[in-house]
């Protein structure tokens, strides 16, 4: 058959045996739908935040009013903007704390079960989190509303936690259950008590997934405004909220896309931190995640 | 002996806070009052009233459909990235799928509102809500994939290229079959994510389309009702079965995520 192909035979040999054409084939479909409907959509933002807000709403046209610094100004003149995206980090920060300390003994109790129990104890902590995410805040909004606690920042840091926490858990559980039980015991032989073994051992070795629990628990939560709509206050809006409000209620894109930019230059910032923090351990200790 | 005692009570106050808030949403929706306050009596009355508001059959149709054909694109398009990022060195590619996997939501949802709107002059509604969908499914759908493909001995696609397997029917014949799992899990994956977003599709659906997590929203916006409740077990019946499902095709899916 192959003797009297049709095809030449630098063809065949590109698409059967080459990887080139393969390559090209599987990578390119995915990577163009992203190119289109993510890469370009975030550059368009970086370039929304320098036009003029139109006057319906959008963007004004570019031939008319060309670019402008205006949204930047604007952000920059009012402290409140600056406020706020301090509180969204503190929120965030709140959150991050509070997960740390729930997730932690579970996280240490499936880590320590027999290997048998351990699937079912990771499901039992992943089973909440698959219900609909409006699902959980409505919860909570009905326990917090008759205990009058409904409308203020505890309702938002707690749907907050709630929200988040199995992110907290899961990478925190993956390093733990990495740990030699062997160190723990040496400890123990040389007379380390319970408390000095985790404080000692067991915490600075699980630091790798402390930190990349963090990141996965503080990124989301820093752009979150389905929470603080439902649960919190007026005076607990954070910078999601403002971001949505540009976009669907004052139709000022520019100050919206540039409130956005600042979103993702935090993001990034929290990003990068999180895996140098992450890095640096892991070397220091030589306990990988 | 003792710590070991701290341990679990305090674990099990976690499992508790993690339940309990669930367990009394389940409970209320069976409850014969239009207050959510007190236990009155058992009914299937809220179950019954859900079935016959129409609004919200409409937007439970929509979200199934759009969570249909998003899943299926999503499932396609993110098995070819899983399987590039384990076989091929790239850069540009692991970007652009774990990107949108990572940063919050809103950023996705807001920028594509732009684009769809300010580029593309698009009327907001079928259409925008499914690319969005995908957009953020793929991510998840190469992960598993690719983590599938991680823990698969590399030595069975030597084995058949060297017994002159041409590399096609290698991957029809091995590759596939042996990533079917991961690709099944991936699919029930996009789908539940299609089904429960809100946040991405809060932007980008504008106003003459409304899915299931929208409908709900604009419920709790207004009033607690025993029907949010109840509409909230279907929903929670419903991930479960799939949750079920995906963990039968591919015990590894929980453990490969984080």
């Amino acid at each position: 058959m192959r003797a009297f192909s049709f095809w030449p035979k630098g063809f065949l040999q590109c698409f059967l045996k080459g990887d080139r054409l393969t390559r090209w084939l599987v990578t390119l479909p995915p990577s163009l739908f992203l190119v289109i409907f993510f890469l370009l959509p975030s550059l368009i933002m970086v370039a929304a935040s320098f036009r003029e807000p139109g006057e319906f709403g959008g963007l004004a046209p570019l031939a008319e009013r060309g670019l402008t610094l205006e949204a930047y100004r604007f952000l920059a003149e009012d402290i409140i903007y600056l406020w706020i995206l301090a509180k969204s980090f503190l929120v965030a920060g709140l959150t991050t704390l509070f997960c740390l300390l729930l997730a932690f003994p579970v996280a240490l109790l499936i880590a320590r079960s027999p290997k048998r129990q351990r699937d079912f104890l990771v499901l039992l902590v992943i089973l909440p989190f698959a219900s609909n995410f409006l699902i959980r805040i409505y919860a909570w909004i009905m326990i917090l509303g008759p205990m009058n606690l409904l409308y203020s920042p505890v309702a938002v840091i707690l749907g907050m936690v709630y929200v988040h926490l199995p992110f907290m858990v899961l990478p925190l559980y993956t390093n733990l259950e990495k740990h030699d039980p062997a160190l723990l015991e040496a400890a123990q032989d040389l007379g380390a008590g319970a408390w000095t073994r985790f404080w000692r051992i067991t915490f600075p070795l699980s630091l790798p997934g402390v930190f990349s629990g963090a990141a996965l628990v503080f990124i989301p939560v820093l752009g979150m405004f389905a929470v603080p709509e439902l649960l919190g206050g007026t005076g607990d809006i954070l910078i999601g909220n403002l971001i949505k409000e540009q976009f669907l209620d004052n139709r000022d894109w520019p100050l919206g896309a540039s409130l956005s930019l600042g979103l993702t230059a935090a993001v990034l910032g929290v990003a990068a931190l999180s895996a140098v923090l992450t890095r640096r351990r892991t070397g220091k200790l030589g306990a990988g995640t | 002996m003792k710590r070991g005692f701290l341990l679990w009570c305090a674990a099990l106050a976690t499992y508790a806070f993690l339940y309990l808030p669930l367990a009394v949403v389940v409970l209320f929706s069976f409850n014969d009052s239009e207050l959510n306050a007190a236990w009155v009596g058992f009914t299937t009355h809220w179950y019954s009233r859900l079935l016959a508001d129409e609004v919200l059959l409409q937007a439970a149709g929509n979200s199934l459909l759009i969570a249909l054909v998003s899943s299926s694109i999503a499932t396609v398009l993110g098995t070819m990235a899983g399987i590039a990022m384990h076989r091929w060195r790239l850069r540009l590619l692991p970007f652009l799928v774990l990107t949108p996997v990572a940063m919050p939501e809103i950023l996705l949802g807001v920028s594509l509102l732009l684009f769809f709107r300010q580029v593309l002059d698009l009327t907001l509604g079928l259409f925008s809500i499914l690319v969005a969908h995908i957009t953020f499914s793929i991510g998840f759908v190469a992960i598993i994939v690719r983590a599938r493909l991680a823990g698969m001995d590399e030595s069975i696609f030597e084995a058949a290229r060297d017994l002159g397997a041409s590399p096609w029917r290698t991957f029809t014949r091995i590759t596939l079959p042996l990533i079917l799992p991961g690709i099944v899990a991936g699919y029930l994956m996009a789908f539940t994510l299609s089904i429960d977003d809100f946040v991405i599709t809060f932007f980008v659906a504008g106003v003459g389309m409304s899915t299931l997590p929208l409908q709900i929203y604009s419920m709790i916006k207004v009033a607690v009702t025993p029907e949010i409740n109840a509409i909230s077990t279907l929903l929670m019946g419903l991930t479960l079965t799939l949750i079920g499902l995906a963990s039968r095709f591919a015990p590894e899916l929980w453990r490969s995520k984080s």
